[in-house]
């Protein structure tokens, strides 16, 4: 990629050649069902993951080794230390320690959003900095690309074992982890949408009639690369979500006693054959939830495209 | 099938794959006669059972290597390589004579030559085995077949550690190989057990290979435990790797493998449903979980504290969360194993109930300052992934802060042997299993051994714990030996180096048509026969 | 031309030795102690500073990594910690099934997804689309293993069309060979179907909106030549680019995928050196990814040339 800018692929075909974006797309978002039905599912997850202390039947990392894999709708009763029995019932069963499935997911809800958002936010807007870096600064270029395609070079899984070992797994470990593989992706998407954008014959007229860079930044690259950015970011945190549970499955993911999507079915996984629910219930929630996250990217792609409008 | 040479499987190979693709045939077609497929608990990958303790190379040991004496399904050592032996009237001196026929793998004869120096390399690595080394005052070979081991000083131990079943065996292996240095691994391998170890097929992660030893010659008493006539009854023994339990369990059900050593406690209902599987218990004194406690720091430093563990937790819910099944798990307070000649209660008798009254008075009398538990959960290992969650909610019921830390089984591994604070690093309390025959007593028992910087991780100082082992190494009588183990337990009771939570079993399965797996506190291949059928 | 591949050729050396560099470091920093593996549970302390002597891990860092260098640039990948094994036999062991893998899912999912991501750019908005914007959304939303469990229990215990795990060497056969693979490249296609046929159709659905289409069309050019030869033609620049990408993510399936179907590869391998801390063997398997990985990225830059002719080098 040492070549001239002008022999640049054009990396992606959602970087669109496009003015800003104007204020009426807030109106047409919300006539596009994509975006509806997206939004409105992501919002019933996250206010279920909100309250999830008032719906919860108990609390998800209480263990009861004698009430160990149940199905949905059984129910248990367990001593507490005061000596008074309560009776639960396990809308979706229990798992191989006894605690129940149900709040587990409904607590899962919390954290599986969390990380799939964070590491969006996260990955974009270090991508979009070191992207906008090395397509502006063209000394820095090569050297940061280099060092992109090392960091892709690396197999994301390894990456995240060893990015999660080096400290105590944890959420935080969990999402640099994921973030690490992600930035270097959206770094040569941000790249090629600057490249790309600089050889537009009006952006050429401005750099020539001597608009400052800052502003050509804010005022025609920035806009450009927000498209694009958002169905990246829409992938990456849909698959934020799905690579957490990948780790729990290779044991190295969030330690259980915090339960999320992914390790609920993880550790359920064993048991597929013979408990089903374990596996099914929380891979329902995070199927939907990420259907939802891509549906509300796609919608929101459609409506700031302005292409895909004049076809509309 | 798969790396099998013959020419006629071939050609079935590749007849059978004409027709495969929307046919089930491919499974029959690999059942071919003579071969056991089998997934073992773990992948094998050194292949030196001296060097390591990893149950998995101690399988592999007894698959090509043979030992001096075995243990029988009594439980009793009885001779193996060994024809006769003698004890002279002081019992001080041991003659040995080698049984005709033995071979190593390359067709020279076993001699004494090779006897001594394999034993000399086994007790250098084995705690037991250095136990007894320092009892032994000469070893010599008097001709061929003739060997004798002269003491210093009279132990009961020494036929019971040349039959030591479980790691480290000692194995016997020729002279050249034997006289490698104990720290590093051997290079050849050869032994003169009842099967061949094929290296060429040896592929770490995916199999490993072994094949019937024509020149082995069985002793003609029958198989019994380690013991007997070990008589390869199929002509080849394929190791396969398969990670995941329930694809293991997938595949036994599929017949394309014959049997799991240890399939996951969760999928025996599977098994159990299936008429073409049966399920047998093969390590019938089973298995022992425990939990260690790092002494040389806060707050299990202080004796009292490790107490009101023992005091807050209960056997029931470990093996509950982790086995399951009451027909797989006993709860049992002797630390020497239920069944075997030392269990005891002594000492025991109102510990492991979940006493968190007692637990929270021990607490406050020890001065307890909630340092935190630093306890280290493995997540990866199915047997162990429910212990430490069980062991948290027991202990902070009894007014313990802890502190979980997950991270996969080889972390823990790493992190267990650091001594840094446990705040920097190091740990306070893991949980693991041993096989109940190793820690049949308390000088093979590695968690006994209160020796300090010379003991295994946790490093506990307890001269009054190592004067009692010292004495039950003397002992010359079961009776002697019952009553110091007596005493060994009730000191542990109150000052515990490690806490014993229940014993479990974990049978094996195999296709129907599998026979003759015998019981013994390792997995054998001799005797087993593979019939006709799927 | 071919001074530009010449020239992106040396440039892959600094890559490379970044991921070296990079590699080394981490290993170096993570908490394993391969010697505490190795040794095993009885071990007493000075076992494993034995072991870690004799493993070289007791020499400072630099110096380790410097004798690890010095051994590459003679082409000696070191001996694994654990097996006794040189790297180089380990990694030859266990590249025929990853291959394979990879290849016959790069292979099923191009086939499938390019048809149906033009397909669904065609009849947008109708129930074409939707099935095929719904089916790439799934295929996103569901983690490989389930899928891998689900046609398992589908496809080899419940019809037992396939075997249910293993690989067979392609010595043994084309029949067995391709059999062991159908349910295991299926099951990583999925997410690389969803994904391509998700950007074909977007790129498809920009082309066929330029003017040159609608030129083509007024022409009375056949819908089939328009969509084939104009727009998958303009459209595969992206396309190219993603299945390039693709790649990258295929190397992390793989490791799953690999687990599921217990097949001997190289992505088995990497999980099962990471989690021994089997240093030599992750450092080589690292260093031949990247090297594929840096050749993959070339390649596809040099197909822009094919695809469009405004493209250069």
């Amino acid at each position: 990629m040492t070549a001239p800018a002008s022999s640049e692929p054009i990396a992606s075909a959602d970087a669109p050649i496009a003015a800003p974006a104007k204020p009426t797309v807030w109106r047409k978002l919300f006539r596009s069902p994509s975006v509806v039905i997206g939004l409105a599912i992501v919002l019933v997850m996250m206010f279920i993951g909100l309250i999830a202390p008032l719906i919860a039947t108990s609390d998800p990392s209480a263990i009861n080794p004698g009430a160990r894999n149940r199905v949905p709708m059984a129910t248990s009763t367990m001593r507490l230390d005061d000596g008074t029995r309560v009776t639960v019932t396990h809308y979706m069963g229990t798992d191989t320690l006894g605690r129940d499935v149900f709040s587990r997911v409904v607590y899962g809800a919390r954290v599986s959003i969390f990380i799939g958002v964070a590491v969006a936010l996260l990955s974009v807007s270090i991508g979009l900095v070191v992207g906008m870096i090395a397509g502006y600064i063209r000394w820095l270029d090569g050297i940061i690309m280099r060092i992109m395609d090392g960091l892709m070079a690396i197999p994301a899984i390894l990456l995240a074992i060893a990015v999660v070992s080096l400290s105590r797994a944890g959420i935080v470990s969990v999402i640099i982890a994921i973030v690490v593989p992600e930035v270097p992706r959206v770094v040569r998407l941000v790249r090629s949408v600057v490249l790309s954008v600089r050889e537009e014959p009006y952006v050429e007229a401005a750099v020539v009639s001597g608009t400052p860079t800052v502003k050509l930044v804010v005022r025609h690259i920035l806009p450009n690369t927000v498209a694009p950015l958002i169905v990246q970011g829409t992938f990456i945190c849909a698959s934020a979500i799905l690579v957490e549970a990948i780790l729990s499955f290779l044991g190295i993911g969030i330690p259980p006693d915090i339960p999320t999507w992914g390790n609920i079915m993880a550790e359920g996984r064993q048991l597929f054959r013979i408990f089903p629910h374990n596996i099914l219930y929380p891979g329902i929630f995070l199927a939907l939830t990420v259907l939802a996250v891509n549906m509300l990217g796609d919608g929101l792609r459609d409506t700031l495209d302005p292409k895909m409008e004049k076809r509309g | 099938m798969k790396s099998v040479k013959l020419s006629r499987r071939t050609v079935m190979a590749g007849a059978a794959a004409a027709g495969a693709l929307a046919s089930s045939t491919g499974a029959s077609a690999q059942g071919s006669a003579n071969v056991l497929r089998v997934v073992m608990h773990s992948d094998l990958r050194i292949i030196d059972p001296i060097w390591t303790t990893a149950y998995i190379v101690r399988n592999y040991g007894y698959m090509i290597y043979d030992t001096l004496f075995a243990l029988d399904a009594k439980g009793e050592v009885q001779p193996q390589m060994v024809d006769k032996y003698t004890v002279s009237d002081d019992k001080l001196t041991y003659t040995f004579t080698l049984r005709d026929g033995l071979m190593w793998h390359d067709n020279q004869p076993v001699t004494s030559a090779d006897i001594i120096p394999s034993i000399r390399r086994w007790a250098a690595r084995d705690p037991l085995g250095q136990t007894v080394m320092g009892f032994i005052g000469s070893m010599e070979a008097k001709d061929a077949k003739t060997f004798e081991i002269k003491l210093k000083e009279a132990t009961g131990l020494l036929i019971f550690a040349l039959g030591k079943p479980s790691s480290n065996v000692p194995f016997m292996m020729p002279k050249r190989v034997a006289e490698t240095d104990p720290n590093t691994q051997i290079t050849e391998f050869i032994g003169s057990g009842p099967f061949v170890f094929m290296r060429d097929e040896w592929k770490p992660g995916d199999r490993a290979v072994y094949t019937k030893f024509a020149g082995y010659k069985p002793r003609s008493e029958p198989a019994s435990g380690l013991a007997g006539g070990k008589v390869a009854k199929v002509d080849r023994v394929e190791w396969r790797v398969i990670t995941d339990q329930q694809q293991a369990v997938n595949a036994l059900q599929a017949g394309e493998i014959d049997l799991i050593e240890a399939p996951s406690h969760d999928l025996l209902p599977l098994l159990k449903a299936d008429r073409n599987i049966k399920l047998f218990n093969w390590n019938v004194l089973g298995n022992q979980y425990t939990m260690r406690f790092n002494h040389t720091t806060a707050p299990f430093n202080n004796p009292k504290i490790r107490q009101a563990v023992l005091y807050a937790l209960n056997q029931e819910d470990f093996l509950k969360a982790t086995i399951g099944d009451p027909e797989y798990y006993k709860v049992c307070k002797a630390m020497f194993v239920c069944g075997s000649p030392l269990e005891t209660m002594a000492g025991m008798e109102d510990k492991l109930e979940s006493n968190f009254a007692k637990a929270r008075q021990l607490l406050q009398e020890a001065g307890y300052n909630r340092e935190p538990v630093v306890l280290l959960h493995s997540t990866d290992l199915q047997v162990l992934t429910n212990l430490a969650p069980v062991a948290k909610s027991l202990l902070e019921r009894a007014g313990f802060v802890v502190d979980m830390q997950s991270m996969d089984w080889q972390t823990v591994v790493a992190r267990r042997v650091k001594r840094d604070p446990p705040t920097q690093g190091g740990w306070s309390a893991m949980l693991t299993s041993w096989v109940a025959a190793d820690i049949l007593n308390p000088v093979m028992a590695g968690f006994f051994n209160a020796s300090g910087d010379r003991a295994a991780f946790g490093w506990p100082t307890d001269p009054e714990i190592e004067t009692l082992r010292a004495r039950f190494a003397r002992a010359n009588t079961a009776a002697e030996q019952k009553q110091i183990a007596e005493a060994i337990q009730r000191r542990v009771s109150e000052a515990p180096t490690h806490v014993h939570l229940g014993q479990w079993y974990s049978p094996g399965a195999h296709r129907g048509n599998i026979s003759g797996w015998l019981e013994a506190p390792a997995p054998v291949f001799w005797n087993m026969e593979k019939g006709r059928g799927a | 031309m071919i001074s530009y591949i010449l020239r992106r050729l040396a440039a892959t050396v600094p890559v490379l030795f970044t991921v070296a560099v990079m590699v080394f470091l981490m290993l170096r920093l993570t908490p394993g102690d391969p010697a505490a593996i190795i040794a095993g549970d009885n071990a007493t302390t000075q076992q494993i500073l034995d072991i870690r002597t004799k493993l070289g891990l007791e020499q400072p860092i630099l110096q380790q990594f410097f004798i690890w260098l010095g051994g590459l640039m003679r082409g000696d990948l070191g001996e694994s910690f654990f097996f006794r094994k040189t790297v180089f036999e380990l990694i030859s062991e266990r590249i025929e099934p990853t291959l394979s893998l990879a290849f016959l899912t790069i292979v099923l999912a191009v086939a499938v997804a390019i048809p149906l991501g033009v397909l669904a750019a065609y009849r947008q908005g109708t129930w074409i689309d939707r099935v095929v914007m719904g089916f790439s959304v799934i295929g996103f939303s569901v983690p490989v293993f389930v899928i891998g469990y689900l046609l398992v229990y589908i496809f080899a215990i419940q019809l037992g069309w396939f075997p249910v795990q293993g690989y067979q060497r392609i010595g043994n056969g084309l029949g067995p060979w391709f059999r062991s693979l159908v349910l295991p490249a299926v099951t990583l296609s999925v997410i690389y179907i969803a994904l391509i046929a998700r950007m074909t159709r977007t790129s498809v659905l920009e082309v066929l909106s330029e003017d040159y289409i609608r030129t083509a069309r007024a022409k009375g050019q056949t819908e089939m030549k328009v969509l084939f030869q104009h727009a998958l033609k303009n459209a595969a620049v992206p396309i190219v680019t993603v299945v390039g990408i693709g790649v990258a993510l295929l190397i992390g399936g793989v490791v799953v995928t690999e687990s599921v179907y217990s097949i001997p590869g190289l992505g088995r391998l990497t999980v099962d050196a990471v989690l021994a801390r089997d240093f030599p063997v992750i450092q080589a398997i690292i260093l031949a990814f990247s090297f594929v990985y840096v050749m993959i990225n070339l390649l596809v830059d040099l197909s822009y040339t094919i695809f469009d002719p405004r493209i250069r080098y």
